[in-house]
């Protein structure tokens, strides 16, 4: 008796381990799939620049957006453009400080429809690091994507959405 | 009307026992005998389901007329958060826990539950969970208003500081629950009286072995995510900060992991208890008594599947949402065989209708009612428009009022007299079932239709083509209140006294507690094991 009731208690003692292990397991789920709008990251020495599919042309817009706490004006100098699979991009967001203190931000991509984001790289992207603005200062952030060519020929528009979160502690 | 009593004369084996229990009020805080917990158990799960209920009270008054009449709505999604966070896990859980202690033992020939002392502080436990949940509503910040789902950020970011109370207490339940089912399934597995082989167990005890091992699996779960959003609040981690990586949505994945599995374990033992009375009243054995269990084992098993149907609106792909639909439709499968099992049992029966032949008729025809929104709901195409409707809200107290709530009176009714002794007034028991299914079919059937028209849940005020239907449902939600009060008076009216119940009780009972047990049982029952058939 005292031994069944010692291995039904490793069940509980497994299943709540279990319930931090979906952390990760949600993680490579969503990676694996493109779910979640996760967007990937390539090297630019990665991409062949001759194969370009110029018999296609999808078009991309550009959101961007603060989270409360960040006392941040955030927007792209271009709002969308036209794009051949296969082509290396580059817009621009221009990102601006409206606090006279030192912030810190982080962004947060995300692509609708999800399952275009495994085809979205990026080989350069303000995302990757964390963002320090002076007081009142202004930056052009760059980002350089391509958008893979076996993309599926239904998605004809592509939404990439990116959310600045204070990354400030208080 | 004593007719349908047996007055069979039992020549009780019994009252050769060694003591009764201790005196005064440590009997109750040191008690190991399992009669004595289950009874703490079920007057634990009373007094919530009156306290969850006068909330259910606060939110149809202030519903009952479109505007805000009566409270703020910061106020008003305390009292919904509560009142789900009460009923689920203060009433309804530990009134199956309480059956759980008072029958199994009783129904498989123990003398005991197998770790007693571990029951008793799997019970002792709550009372200071539940005190420690309540009082946050007396403290600056409130009680947690965000849903008894608790999705983050709601929870985390926006939340007020008593929210750590509301954490420790879930983590205090899931220790209870924990305990609790790792004690069940020690005394199934170890303690069946010999000849009592799994496949002639009551099937009150099978769906509770199969329960008990759905609580150890998706307790720990939900501990874990409280846990994550305890470090979310205070130790910088980012779980569910998509600032810091984390992802609000997979809060939504990891709590109906084990949100899911929990209407099970809300439903499964009901089931069993159901199984138990239908045959009783009916005259004939269960039909399909194997097809029972194993359609408690698929249906236990399937619900670790279908979590993501809470969450077709979440921007699922295609793909996801075909899989969770189909699977979570599967189930209508196994319950069916259920409800069908009920009612072939009945057919051609020798069919007589006390009370809690009632209450489990009532339950098999709502549960149903409830079951078949449940379809609807599950069906993703449609879902998008129901989606956090009062539609949802009918949908889940069908299942949970007429179904596990009217299959804990049933329960009730059906054992009060081993256990007391003493019958029910009959007559008070049929007013109180009358009394309560008019109630409770005002109160939630024109939800279906104000949820289909669009109104939305957890909103305190509403449009005003809403308004008729809303005044209908509050009424019926306050004869429902009042019904429940009413029950109190007759639980306490039998406990006192009443008619001698003979020691098979019901004329067609079957069972070790009906049959080698007097009414009511000595405190210690079946220190020596029956013989079983």
């Amino acid at each position: 008796m005292r031994v069944s009731a010692l291995k039904l208690a490793m069940i509980p003692v497994l299943m709540f381990g279990f319930g931090f292990a979906l952390v990760p397991l949600y993680d490579v789920f969503c990676d694996i799939t493109g779910l979640n709008g996760k967007t990937g990251r390539i090297e630019a020495s990665d991409i062949d620049a001759t194969q370009v599919d110029t018999s296609r042309t999808i078009e991309v817009r550009f959101l961007a957006n603060t989270n409360t706490g960040l006392p941040w004006s955030f927007e792209p100098l271009v709002k969308k453009m036209s794009i051949h699979p296969g082509e290396v991009y580059e817009a621009v967001f221009r990102v601006r400080s409206t606090s006279d203190k030192a912030t810190l931000g982080q962004a947060v991509p995300s692509v609708s429809p999800g399952l275009a984001a495994q085809h979205f790289n990026k080989t350069e992207c303000f995302c990757f690091t964390q963002q320090e603005l002076a007081g009142f200062e202004s930056r052009d952030m760059p980002l350089r994507f391509v958008v893979g060519r076996d993309i599926s020929d239904k998605i004809e528009q592509i939404t990439l959405s990116y959310t600045f979160f204070s990354l400030d502690q208080g | 009307m004593s007719t349908e009593i047996t007055h069979g004369g039992h020549d009780a084996h019994a009252d050769h026992d060694h003591h009764g229990p201790a005196k005064g009020l440590m009997r109750w805080v040191t008690t190991t005998n399992h009669k004595d917990i289950g009874t703490l158990y079920l007057w634990l799960s009373f007094i919530m389901l009156l306290y969850g209920g006068s909330m259910a009270m606060v939110i149809r008054l202030e519903l009952f007329q479109p505007g805000l009449q009566w409270v703020e709505p910061h106020f008003f999604n305390q009292m919904t958060t509560m009142h789900g966070l009460v009923m689920v896990f203060g009433a309804i859980m530990p009134a199956f826990v309480g059956l759980a202690n008072w029958l199994i033992p009783i129904m498989i020939g123990a003398p005991d539950m197998a770790l007693p002392r571990m029951n008793n502080w799997s019970f002792w436990i709550l009372p200071f969970a539940f005190t420690m949940l309540a009082s946050t509503t007396f403290m600056e910040g409130g009680a947690p208003a965000f849903g008894w789902t608790f999705y983050a950020p709601l929870s985390t970011t926006f939340a007020p500081d008593t929210t750590d109370f509301f954490i420790f207490a879930v983590h205090l339940m899931g220790i209870s629950s924990v305990m609790g089912a790792i004690n069940v399934i020690a005394t199934i597995l170890n303690m069946r009286a010999p000849g009592m082989t799994l496949m002639k167990m009551p099937l009150f005890v099978w769906t509770w072995l199969i329960t008990a091992y759905l609580l150890i699996a998706v307790m720990p779960v939900l501990a874990g995510a409280v846990t994550m959003m305890l470090t979310d609040r205070h130790f910088g981690t980012s779980f569910f900060d998509a600032a810091g990586g984390g992802d609000p949505v997979m809060f939504q994945h990891i709590f109906w992991f084990f949100g899911h599995p929990e209407v099970y374990i809300m439903i499964l033992p009901a089931f069993g208890v159901i199984s138990a009375i239908v045959p009783t009243f009916a005259r004939k054995p269960l039909f399909g008594y194997s097809s029972m269990v194993y359609a408690s084992a698929s249906i236990a098993i399937l619900s670790f599947m279908v979590w993501a149907h809470h969450m077709f609106t979440t921007g699922m792909p295609v793909a996801g949402e075909l899989y969770f639909m189909y699977a979570t439709i599967l189930i209508s499968v196994p319950t069916g065989v259920k409800v069908f099992n009920w009612v072939t049992t009945m057919w051609k029966g020798s069919m007589t209708f006390e009370t809690p032949m009632l209450w489990a008729l009532g339950f098999i025809v709502m549960f149903t009612i409830g079951g078949f929104s449940g379809l609807m709901l599950g069906v993703a195409p449609v879902d998008t428009q129901y989606h956090d409707t009062y539609f949802v809200v009918a949908h889940f107290h069908y299942v949970l009022v007429t179904g596990a709530l009217y299959s804990i009176i049933a329960a009730f009714y059906y054992w009060v007299p081993k256990w007391t002794g003493h019958m029910y007034d009959e007559r008070l028991g049929k007013i109180h079932f009358w009394w309560s299914t008019i109630a409770v079919n005002v109160l939630f059937f024109p939800q279906h239709f104000v949820g289909l028209a669009g109104m939305p849940r957890r909103i305190p005020d509403y449009s005003l083509q809403f308004a008729e239907f809303n005044m209908i449902s509050s009424i019926g939600g306050f004869a429902f209140g009042l019904a429940q009060v009413f029950f109190l008076y007759i639980v306490i009216k039998t406990i006192k006294g009443g008619e001698k119940a003979t020691d098979q009780v019901w004329e067609g009972a079957t069972g070790l507690e009906f049959e080698h047990l007097p009414s009511p049982p000595p405190y210690h029952s079946f220190t020596e094991a029956p013989p079983v058939k």
